[in-house]
């Protein structure tokens, strides 16, 4: 066996793997942000767009759901370039993976608008609410709910997804491990280290969706059937118990 | 429920009203859904302060008629004239050009709705449905919008509900809150389409209390109810619609005791009999 222990815990704090696990942090983070505003556009295009508009909308996400991510990275990078769009590294990693993920939100984000009672569209509107307000105030707050779980799911995808940015040389932790790797020709151990960061990434990741969740389904979940003045009543209890 | 044990008629019998000038004016309005022939040439004028009932069976056209008034659905044919608006159109050389949405939403403002399954914004709390339009699309100052809404929400008997949630409310407090929330735009004319149809029994007084409270404060409503003893407690006019028309129009009195119409006869028979 040829497995070395002071290798793997030499990785597990290299500079290299936390400069990579930091990269796929905020690489994840603004792919997403910019995935999503992809979708609610798109999803917006072909809920209330005209034919030409919805048509444009289905065609995107057909596209990019329909064809691998890591074809896509590669054309963005070293194809466009033929066609004189010339990205560098990082901007041709954002543009992929949130094109990517603004096709799959789109569907996620169409399904939570719909999932919206009706009559809240009706309530709005009688109150006077523009579409602008109605979305706003009214719509999307309550899709919200439906859309928190699977978006907190494509996160976890995300974090995950962000490896495959390795090909066109982005240098997050996929594309450290490999250069660590081939320092000293430790691969075991290198990836390993590599796995255990995702693994780190995508469990704290999962303490925060669940907070996340919590805090959009308090209007509505069981949380709620607390009244607020017994919630104060109860927290006062438990200061009290503190002091004692 | 029988005809002996309704309250007697109050307002008429006190003389207390005064009408002012028409403030809903319905003209010949037509309504179709794919084909289905809703509404048939409809007309109906509402002055102001006037409380007018609207009944008739299931499927009569009448939720279809209060959309219509509230730009909720678009018309067909006919105008309708509501709190100084053409609702939905605008008049140029004659012709009438449809509004846009956020012109639409302008007239709105000035109609109060109140729906049979309360509507009510479960995402935010009983004050912020009420403050949400004024402070959001008035751009009303905040510390008096909420004073208001507390003041409303004393009105519809709810003064210590102002955090909750709507889903933490029975229907009835939940059906005060939607009209609290309607008075908070100060609407020229109230809307209610069923109000206490989803209500269990021993709610419908707390919201119809409510409700003839605001009428006593000479608030014009259009309210479609079976709540007969409403009728008879509050309106100034009662109106049958049948198959899409309105058949019937009469003071309370008139309408219970010597309806026209072979429907309105055919309905109370139905209505009074349980
Ligand atoms: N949005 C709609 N789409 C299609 N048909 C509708 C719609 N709303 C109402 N209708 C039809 O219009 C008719 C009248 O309905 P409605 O106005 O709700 O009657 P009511 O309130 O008197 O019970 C019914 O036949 C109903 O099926
Ligand atoms: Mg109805």
């Amino acid at each position: 066996m040829n497995w070395s222990w002071p290798f793997f815990f030499d990785y597990l704090t290299n500079g290299l793997m936390l400069r990579g696990a930091w990269t796929t942090i905020w690489l994840s983070v603004i792919s997403m942000i910019l995935g999503l505003g992809l979708g609610i556009v798109a999803a917006m295009m072909k809920m209330y767009g005209n034919t030409v508009i919805r048509y444009i909308a289905e065609f995107y996400i057909w596209l990019f759901r329909g064809t691998p991510i890591l074809i896509q990275l590669v054309i963005i990078y070293t194809g466009l370039p033929q066609l004189g769009i010339r990205l560098n590294v990082i901007e041709s990693a954002i543009l992929g993976l949130a094109l990517n993920e603004g096709a799959y939100l789109a569907e996620i984000i169409r399904a939570g608008i719909m999932s919206v009672d009706k009559g809240q569209e009706d309530a709005s509107r009688a109150v006077g609410m523009t579409w602008r307000e109605r979305m706003y105030l009214v719509i999307l707050p309550q899709a919200t709910r439906t859309i928190i779980p699977p978006l907190g799911n494509q996160f976890n995808g995300m974090l995950k997804t962000t490896s495959l940015a390795s090909v066109i040389s982005m240098e997050e932790l996929m594309r450290n491990a490999q250069m660590l790797a081939q320092i000293e020709f430790r691969v075991l151990e290198a990836y390993s280290v590599a796995a255990i960061w995702y693994l780190i990434l995508v469990s704290i990741w999962s303490v925060i969706q669940v907070r996340i969740e919590a805090h959009y389904e308090k209007p509505f979940g069981p949380a709620a059937a607390v009244s607020p003045e017994a919630k104060k009543e109860l927290e006062k209890a438990i200061d009290k118990a503190g002091q004692a | 429920m029988n005809q002996q044990d309704l309250p007697a008629p109050n307002r008429r019998a006190n003389g207390a009203r005064t009408l002012g000038e028409p403030i809903v004016v319905i003209d010949r309005v037509q309504k179709s859904f794919h084909g289905n022939h809703v509404l048939k040439d409809v007309s109906l004028t509402v002055h102001k302060g006037e409380v007018v009932v609207i009944c008739g069976r299931s499927g009569s056209g009448k939720s279809t008629l209060l959309r219509c008034i509230d730009q909720l659905e678009t018309i067909d044919g006919g105008t309708i004239h509501a709190a100084g608006h053409l609702m939905g159109f605008r008049e140029k050389n004659g012709k009438l050009v449809p509004l846009r949405d956020a012109q639409i939403a302008r007239q709105q403002r000035d109609l109060g709705m109140v729906f049979q399954s309360f509507n009510l914004f479960p995402h935010v709390s009983v004050i912020d449905n009420i403050t949400m339009a004024p402070v959001r699309i008035l751009k009303r100052d905040k510390t008096e919008a909420r004073n208001e809404a507390r003041a409303l929400l004393q009105r519809v008997g709810l003064p210590d509900k102002e955090n909750a949630y709507p889903r933490q409310l029975s229907g009835g407090q939940q059906q005060r809150v939607a009209i609290a929330r309607a008075l908070a735009m100060k609407p020229k004319v109230m809307l209610f389409d069923e109000p206490t149809s989803a209500l269990d029994p021993e709610m419908i007084s707390e919201v119809l209390d409510v409700m003839i409270d605001l009428s006593e404060q000479g608030m014009t409503m259009i309210v479609v109810t079976h709540e007969m003893g409403f009728a008879r407690a509050a309106a100034d006019r009662v109106v049958l619609m049948h198959d899409g028309r309105i058949v019937e129009e009469a003071p309370p009195e008139e309408f219970f005791q010597n309806p026209r119409s072979e429907h309105t006869r055919l309905f109370l028979s139905k209505i009074l009999s349980h």
